[in-house]
């Protein structure tokens, strides 16, 4: 297996506050690495440093063998490499259908009926294809994640990262999502997954890194890891917060 | 029958004002551009299509097929060159801008072309009418409404059933996402920009055609493309058609008590509507 995405030595601070810090790790084709870490460690931060909407301070990012670093989020995206976020973003004027077709076309440069058919396919897989013509601006917290990660799926990502996707969502609809991602996964996708609900994490990924202050301060099997003292304590803190 | 025939010749005249306010409407829309320098653009497009006639003979509406896609070049250079540099959070940056344009534009032509009045010949085009139920009819202002109808249809279909509609809908809604997913929003203004001085190219050599035109003018065509643009609301096109067929039928009526009231009726129609809907007649966007 080849390594589709390396970071080596991001820094990138806003003032005072390191948001990365010496940040290196490598993913290979076909992982589903899990990312955990204390609110305002800098999750969300590495995720705009990988796509290219950051720019950062010293180090470098390698995707499919070429150093990206340089390049435009655009760009990037054309490469394969999408994401969802943890506030959900759509298109709010646009419909789902239209929403995922902005992907299909342009982020994954389809055309006609080609880019209809993958919608539709991914709608499907997201169990979204019944609200395909209600504006995204109307749709449940639910229905704004699952329109998060069409719109990511339509790209035809080779990398996918989910921010923080399965947060506020309830039990039962938390499954339903972690069923959806665990087959997005078996298909071939590559996946980074930040999230605080650990047990949702657990269940699809099969390794762990865990930041804080921008610093990668473990990685590894994800029980072992969840079972060190210093996760555990920073862990505790968080469902402290939570 | 006095009074209809001003409804109706202003209802026509309201279609020359929808294209001034097309273009306008479409950059505001997409990238929030406030283009003080729309006005001379349309007087330049006029220039373009005088140039393109007496140098080869082409009739005016046949010349449209070098003038607009000449001045949607030029859109695409402008929007890349210059505006994409001047856009951001602050709005200041571009208003002045483009009125720096605006006072470059009309210098530049009263070098070339003088401030003589010129005129677009059109031939028989100019004076044809028709008669329908006792009215007099003249062709070239049905032919400007039936072309205003027809460019908003085609960019209303472009914006909600083509690509480049979803792109320019999804940059408007979120530049930052809209990048994510693969558009480059500096590329996708200059299609913006291309498109706009396209529709702003029709309208110039149109106004040529109707009235004698100098390099001067181009204020005055900004003032009524805006007032149609607010009146009928921002980010609707549609409403763009009634907001200028408002203004004209304002105009032509004026007119009717007093020539000399003919421009103030449609400034005082504007201000009467805005102080009744200060978000215009028909919103799509949300202030
Ligand atoms: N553009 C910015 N300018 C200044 N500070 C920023 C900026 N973006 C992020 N930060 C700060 O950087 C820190 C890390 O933010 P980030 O969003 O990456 O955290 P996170 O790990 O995703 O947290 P959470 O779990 O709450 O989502 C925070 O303190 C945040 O306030
Ligand atoms: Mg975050």
């Amino acid at each position: 297996m080849t390594s589709l995405l390396t970071l080596d030595g991001l820094c990138k601070a806003y003032g005072a506050v390191k948001v990365a810090d010496e940040l290196s790790y490598d993913v290979t084709t076909g992982d589903a690495l899990g990312v955990i870490g204390p609110n305002g460690a800098g999750k969300t931060s590495m995720f705009n440093l990988i796509t290219g909407t950051v720019s950062p301070d010293s180090g470098t990012v390698t995707f499919a063998g070429q150093n990206v670093t340089g390049w435009s989020a655009a760009k990037r995206s054309h490469f394969g490499i999408a994401r969802s976020f943890q506030v959900p973003q759509p298109f709010s004027n646009m419909t789902v259908f239209e929403n995922a077709m902005v992907a299909a076309t342009q982020s994954a440069g389809l055309y006609g009926r080609e880019a209809e058919a993958l919608c539709l396919d991914v709608l499907e897989k997201t169990e979204l294809l019944s609200k395909a013509n209600t504006p995204a601006g109307g749709l449940t917290l639910l229905g704004r994640k699952r329109l998060e990660l069409t719109r990511a799926l339509c790209a035809k990502p080779k990398l996918l990262l989910l921010d923080e996707i399965a947060g506020g969502l309830t039990e039962g609809e938390c499954q339903s999502l972690v069923q959806t991602i665990k087959d997005i996964h078996a298909s071939g996708v590559t996946i980074i997954w930040i999230e605080h609900v650990v047990h949702a994490l657990l269940a699809v990924v099969d390794r762990l890194i865990v930041i804080d202050f921008g610093r990668k301060i473990a990685e590894g099997e994800p029980k072992a890891i969840m079972e060190s003292p210093e996760v555990k304590e920073i862990y505790l803190g968080i469902e402290a917060d939570a | 029958m006095e009074w209809l025939n001003a409804v109706v010749q202003g209802t026509l005249l309201g279609g020359l004002y929808a294209l001034f306010a097309a273009g306008l409407s479409l950059i505001f829309g997409i990238m929030r551009l406030v283009n003080i320098a729309h006005g001379d653009l349309i007087v330049l497009g006029a220039y373009l299509g005088l140039v393109v006639t007496t140098s080869t003979g082409l009739h005016p509406l046949l010349a449209l097929a070098f003038v607009v896609p000449a001045m949607a070049l030029i859109g695409y250079a402008l929007q890349r060159g210059l505006l994409n540099q001047t856009l951001g959070d602050d709005l200041l940056p571009p208003l002045l801008v483009t009125f720096g344009l605006s006072v470059i534009l009309q210098n530049g032509l009263l070098e070339v072309f003088t401030a003589d009045p010129q005129k677009i010949s059109a031939g028989a085009l100019e004076t044809a009418s028709i008669s329908a139920g006792g009215l007099s009819l003249g062709i070239l202002p049905v032919l400007t409404f039936a072309i205003a109808i027809a460019v908003i249809w085609g960019l209303q279909w472009t914006f909600y059933h083509t690509a480049l509609g979803r792109a320019f809908r999804a940059v408007s809604d979120n530049q930052d996402i809209a990048q994510l997913m693969g558009l480059n929003r500096r590329h996708i203004f200059g299609l913006a920009m291309a498109l706009a001085l396209g529709v702003t190219a029709i309208a110039g050599v149109l106004l040529g055609i109707r009235t004698s035109f100098d390099p001067s003018i181009g204020s005055g065509r900004l003032i009524f493309g805006f007032e149609a643009v607010i009146i009928g609301g921002l980010g609707n096109l549609w409403g763009t058609l009634v907001g200028g067929v408002i203004l004209g039928v304002a105009q032509t009526i004026g007119a009717k008590f007093d020539p000399g009231w003919q421009i103030l009726a449609g400034h005082v129609a504007f201000l009467v509507i805005l102080a009744i809907r200060p978000n215009g007649l028909f919103p799509r966007v949300s202030a």
